[in-house]
């Protein structure tokens, strides 16, 4: 079997990291590699790393995978509807900020009872309170909070449809095919709203659907490099995750 | 080979056959194109033993096939809609149109590439649907107003069905790699389309119940093609868990919430019924 590299997500580097780069405006931009952290080692290293939570290879990983991003993104909205932007919005992002987080909520949720039910060995089950950082955005600003929904969600997007092809069980694959499309109706949205006027097209700019007309598909470290950010507790995943 | 024979034989239980009749039945589409060919086979039969996921080639060119006549069916749309002058006042509308448009046609050109010699050729489509609509504002005796009502309108049905259809095929491509993947980014994008769609129309992006958001179009058998559109999104049952009722209560976990959450997939069979609406031959 082929030996697999396992990659943290290093919290420390993001820690110092993360102001300079939310500065200049989100998330989307981040492509930094501070954010990660690849163990040494490659040759031999084929177990996890020790005392830190592997995401898993398979539909255990994607399913791990997904739960994380389910988990941050029902943080962030979580910490949206507390704030005072969302409390004075008009009465659409009011409207559509609730139906996000209450989308984003029941994805959680429902991984949370998934995974338990699918995943015999509980030590493999992702924990279901890891905890994010959200210093670096201002919960009163109608920008900085419309600005990292629309980066989470097109990252949400890229992970899912990056991430099919690591699904083994087509009841599975079908299953993140229902929530990817909703995910993929969340970032339009979001990206409308931020747009009104001055770019009419946003909702699936050129910025993220290709000359094919292919949406994003990312790798989990793509995913990472965008997401990790926000993901205090660390935690690993194998390179490929198939 | 006649569109409409295609559509109607294009059922999931027939996909599901035994592999000889298989093979009958998706004779006359041959297998995909060398390249796509090429791409499958490193995740092909050799790694997929089992019998519920192996694919045919014949398999992945009639489910492209399928989605290259949804492709069809919108490029042409969007085109004949920017053609027309409903949209001429209306900048956003058009705008929007005109990235859709732009979509569809990659759309078209990706599959048709994928699929080479074995691609299906363009139906011919009747958007009227027997004359009793005018979404291009061909007659004198039809308001902008008419016309735009009905253009977004059909809009959101194509944009629905083709989330919905691409969705039902995924399973189906299970173990093709890059075929796989690019199924997905066109699902998504789809989606993003409906969802701006929708909020051009003032509904929300997402599908409550099965709720169309259409009103009665006075016509049977469109009638009956929206309902079909949205028959199932009603769903709560995700996966042997019932996310309105096995893992909270209360509003995130509401019928509504809990419908809108996630979007259903669609059988071929019934997006071959839909897009034959508008197929004439």
């Amino acid at each position: 079997m082929r030996k697999k590299k396992s990659i943290e997500v290093n919290t420390q580097a993001v820690a110092r990291n993360r102001r300079n780069f939310l500065k200049v405006g989100g998330l989307a931009i981040a492509g930094s590699g501070l954010l990660l952290a690849s163990c040494n080692n490659d040759d031999d290293f084929t177990t996890p790393m020790e005392g830190l939570f592997d995401l898993g290879s398979g539909d255990t990983g994607v399913l791990n995978y997904a739960y994380a991003l389910e988990q941050l993104e029902a943080a962030f909205y979580t910490n949206v509807l507390d704030g005072s932007y969302w409390a004075g919005a008009n009465a659409e992002e009011k409207a559509v900020l609730e139906d996000l987080y209450n989308h984003e909520v029941n994805h959680r949720e429902w991984f949370k009872a998934a995974i338990n039910a699918i995943v015999t060995n509980p030590d493999e089950r992702l924990p279901a309170n890891l905890e994010f950082d959200f210093s670096g955005v201002d919960f009163s600003s109608r920008a900085s909070v419309l600005a990292t929904a629309q980066a989470l969600e097109d990252t949400g997007v890229g992970a899912y449809n990056g991430a099919g092809i690591y699904i083994q069980t087509p009841a599975y694959l079908t299953l993140a095919g229902k929530i990817v499309s909703v995910e993929a109706r969340h970032a339009a949205a979001i990206r409308t709203l931020i747009n009104g006027d001055s770019d009419y097209k946003a909702f699936a700019g050129d910025d993220v659907v290709d000359t094919n007309g292919l949406d994003l598909a990312y790798s989990p470290t793509e995913v990472f490099d965008r997401a990790g950010a926000f993901i205090v507790t660390p935690f690993t995943y194998k390179k490929p995750m198939a | 080979m006649n569109i409409i024979k295609f559509l109607d034989e294009f059922t999931t239980e027939k996909l599901q056959a035994p592999m000889s009749s298989r093979r009958e039945m998706f004779g006359q589409l041959g297998s995909i194109s060398k390249k796509a060919a090429m791409m499958a086979v490193p995740f092909g039969l050799a790694t997929l033993g089992s019998k519920a996921h192996a694919q045919e080639p014949g398999d992945i060119g009639a489910i492209f096939n399928l989605a290259l006549t949804l492709e069809y069916l919108e490029a042409e749309f969007y085109m004949k809609a920017l053609e027309s002058n409903v949209l001429s006042g209306n900048a956003k509308a058009r705008a929007i149109y005109e990235q859709i448009s732009q979509h569809e046609d990659a759309h078209v050109a990706f599959l048709k590439n994928a699929l080479g010699t074995n691609a299906i050729e363009s139906p011919t489509f009747d958007f009227t649907v027997g004359g009793n609509f005018d979404p291009f504002m061909t007659k004198s005796s039809t308001s902008v107003d008419t016309a735009y009502t009905q253009l977004l309108i059909l809009a959101q049905a194509f944009e629905d069905t083709g989330v919905r259809a691409y969705k039902g095929q995924a399973a189906n491509l299970i173990g093709q790699g890059e075929l796989l993947t690019a199924a997905l980014q066109i699902h998504s994008v789809e989606a993003r389309h409906a969802s701006e769609i929708r909020r051009l129309r003032g509904l929300e992006g997402w599908i409550t119940r099965n709720v169309t958001g259409i009103p009665d179009l006075q016509v049977d058998a469109a009638n009956e093609g929206v309902a079909l559109v949205y028959e199932g999104e009603q769903n709560t049952n995700q996966g042997g868990i019932d996310v309105a009722a096995d893992i909270g209560t209360g509003n995130p976990f509401s019928v509504d919430a809990s419908t809108q959450a996630y979007d259903e997939p669609m059988n071929g069979k019934t997006a071959g019924t839909i897009a034959g609406l508008f197929i004439v031959n």
